[in-house]
């Protein structure tokens, strides 16, 4: 864009791996005035669809991408600008930005991120990083998931952090043997399965060099940043807690079961649903990624013990809040989707000493539904650090 | 997922991976060394288009070079799976089956059924299908329906670098025999497949395009040519829903008949011929359960009842394309009464 008065809206890069994107619906037409965090379109990606909001606001003068159209990620999608930008000037800005989208994706567009492994006690664990500057952010993610859940944020806060995902022990391309179950067999539980994904966020940071890092958990993950945390509270510079587990008893125990058994896509994508608040977000590519990864050797092993850890009969077990009590200072925020259908939202107002966030049309998976308000959260925390 | 390798490679890994795991699994077939007496050292072919390439080094006496008498080794095969192995045989070329046919439909079919489930047959028969290489009437056929028609044998056919790796590991740990079909023209096809192991189940199609205006059912080879079509037709507003089987035996009757039900039309594409084919069986299922969905009469994509012509031009011909597919998905879409 030549003339800074006009301000393109761009197709979002939704995880490492995403290169295109195709518009399934306009939100809001030319002429209308959008604010920050307002719903611009609905877009469709290889693995998930999703809701661009405004980062911007002003008013939408062109729209530029037709729908079913595919668009290179960065791509102009449109342009907001004031009212004194000429219709000439759009026009030329227009033509600019068609041209890219007819270019498609360049040759040397760089694929998947460079995946890096680190040994972890013998155990091989995958991580992704994003962002060349600023402090180390790991995000974790939960029971079944990998470091692709985190594709609405990694790369949006890799512009001011060194943002890394990794995968779990059990989950994605990491080693798949979790220890075992909710007793370990070494001093202090060391071999149980909360212990051996503890060891491999920190066997992360270790890789990374990184002495202090902010911790992003969600669900499991945020079990496994606070038990992280409790060990070396000097090391974590803040903690945020997306849905955490071991809040409270209530937990949608069918649901961690059903993710376990399901064998076809027709039982898988009914469980998945749960995770929503708005169950069309779950593409075919979603449920088939989950297929797949549920079918890799040793995955079924792992989901079961990991289920045993999470659950005591049909309830929650751990004392999350105990291990919060033990953190200090380090600056600790929750946030949970009012929709949670999963583990209930209810339990956010159980954690004290914490910046609590409820949103509004999110389910467990905030950091999918309403990802910009999420990373305003992180960031928010990550403020707080000193 | 990362990771891309060819279809040829993913058969190689899926035999690699389940012989590292379980040592019950062996592979027998002509040309893995170089043929009798051959040392193997120089020359371990790894059959003749080199799938098993580099199997016969890395697991010493596991991996047997087979005379040309397939009635001989299969048989040996089949009789070594009675007895506690899992043996993968590599038939070269599907054509060759008729000599060789009684050992497998009339024993290895039989065995679990006669002996009241006190025998198990874990085989798994490796073998060669499809026109398109200019290698004549004799070694082109696409004969899965014979094997699809008789109880007992399971019926795989990989279309995918994915599929054929996973489908490939679930046929060695399979308990009973399976006919494994890898078509010649997909073995540089490359796609993501994951380093680790992995077993897709058998009786479960693969829904590869969703779409809502029409439902093409279509099996390996075949599933290219009805996506390509199918990326046509969206240009021009019709969208397909275009259903990989994967399996003929067993089949996956619901995600056919659930898809007709919501697109009320039906394409079937099968590169074999026209009569008592996956063509015409699909058909009939369609036609008998889900007859109150149907639009349109089914139109099916075959090649023609005839031999594979060896002339370039007329073999180009006899193998659908995507236009041939695309023609009677209009001729489905457009029929009126």
């Amino acid at each position: 864009m030549t003339d800074d008065r006009i301000v393109p809206v761009t197709m979002p890069k939704w995880g490492l791996s995403m290169q295109l994107g195709k518009i399934t619906a306009w939100v809001i037409g030319e002429g209308d005035d959008v604010k920050v965090g307002d719903d611009l379109a609905d877009i469709e990606t290889e693995k998930i669809a999703g809701t661009l909001e405004a980062a911007d606001a002003g008013t939408v003068r062109r729209i530029i991408a037709r729908i079913g159209e595919d668009v290179p990620v960065s791509g102009t999608i449109a342009l907001i600008a004031p009212a004194d930008v000429t219709e000439d000037e759009l026009d030329a800005a227009v033509l600019q930005a068609r041209a890219v989208i007819d270019a498609g994706v360049p040759e040397d567009a760089a694929g998947d991120a460079v995946l890096e492994t680190a040994d972890v006690g013998g155990r091989k664990i995958s991580f992704a990083g994003a962002g060349q500057e600023g402090d180390v952010v790991l995000l974790i993610h939960g029971y079944g998931g990998d470091r692709n859940s985190w594709l609405f944020l990694q790369e949006p806060m890799a512009v001011r952090y060194r943002v890394y995902a990794l995968d779990l022990p059990g989950h994605g391309t990491s080693a798949k043997d979790v220890g075992t179950g909710p007793e370990g067999p070494g001093a202090g539980g060391s071999g149980s399965t909360l212990a051996v994904l503890a060891d491999a966020v920190t066997g992360v940071l270790d890789a990374l060099g990184a002495e202090r890092a902010h911790l992003v958990g969600h669900s499991m993950g945020g079990a496994v940043a606070l038990a992280v945390a409790a060990r070396d509270p000097g090391r974590i510079a803040s903690l945020t807690l997306i849905a955490p587990s071991g809040f409270g008893p209530e937990i949608n125990a069918g649901y961690l079961r059903g993710f376990a058994d399901a064998q076809t896509r027709r039982e898988l994508k009914p469980v998945i649903g749960q995770l929503f608040a708005d169950e069309s977000l779950v593409t075919r590519q979603l449920v088939d990624d989950l297929l797949a990864y549920k079918r890799l050797d040793g995955v079924d092993e792992a989901l079961r013990a990991l289920a045993d850890t999470l659950l005591d009969g049909d309830a929650q077990r751990g004392d999350s809040a105990a291990l919060l009590a033990a953190m200090g200072a380090v600056p600790v925020t929750v946030v949970w989707g009012r929709a949670d259908r999963i583990i209930p939202a209810a339990q956010a107002e159980s954690v004290t000493g914490a910046v609590r966030h409820v949103i509004d049309g999110a389910g467990h998976m905030p950091h999918m539904e309403r990802p910009a308000e999420v990373q305003a959260a992180i960031e928010a925390t990550i403020a707080r650090s000193t | 997922m990362a990771r891309t390798i060819t279809y040829r490679e993913a058969v190689n890994e899926a035999l690699a991976q389940e012989m590292e795991r379980d040592e019950s699994v062996i592979l027998m077939g002509e040309d893995n060394a170089g043929g009798a007496g051959s040392p193997g050292e120089d020359d371990a072919w790894g059959g003749v288009l080199g799938v098993t390439k580099g199997l016969y080094h890395k697991f010493p006496g596991r991996v047997l070079d087979t005379p040309i008498s397939e009635s001989a080794f299969i048989g040996a095969a089949i009789g070594a799976a009675t007895a506690g192995l899992r043996p993968v045989a590599e038939l070269m070329f599907v054509d060759f089956m008729g000599v060789c046919f009684d050992q497998i439909y009339n024993q290895a079919a039989k065995f679990r059924y006669m002996f009241g489930g006190k025998a198990v047959t874990p085989v798994v028969i490796r073998t060669m299908y499809g026109a398109g290489l200019r290698a004549a009437a004799q070694h082109s056929q696409c004969l899965y329906p014979l094997f699809t028609h008789i109880p007992g044998l399971k019926v795989v056919l990989p279309a995918t670098p994915y599929d054929a790796k996973g489908l490939m590991i679930q046929a060695i740990r399979d308990n009973d025999p399976v006919i494994f079909f890898e078509h010649k023209a997909l073995y540089d096809l490359a796609g993501p497949v994951p380093e680790e192991s992995y077993a897709l189940p058998f009786g479960e199609a693969n829904v590869v395009r969703e779409g809502g205006d029409v439902t093409i059912v279509t099996l390996g080879r075949m599933v290219h040519t009805s996506l390509e079509a199918a990326g046509q037709l969206a240009a021009d507003g019709v969208q397909c829903e275009v259903i990989d089987l994967r399996t003929t035996s067993p089949l996956d009757e619901d995600t056919v008949l659930e898809s007709v039900e919501g697109t009320g039309r039906l394409v079937v594409v099968d590169e074999s011929h026209p009569r008592c084919s996956i063509a015409t069986d699909i058909s009939a299922l369609v036609a008998r359960k889900a007859f109150g969905a149907l639009q349109a009469p089914i139109e099916m994509v075959t090649a023609p009842h005839t031999p594979v012509p060896f002339s370039s031009a007329l073999e180009d011909l006899y193998i659908p394309d995507a236009q041939r597919v695309v023609n009677a998905t209009k001729t489905v879409i457009g029929w009126t009464r």
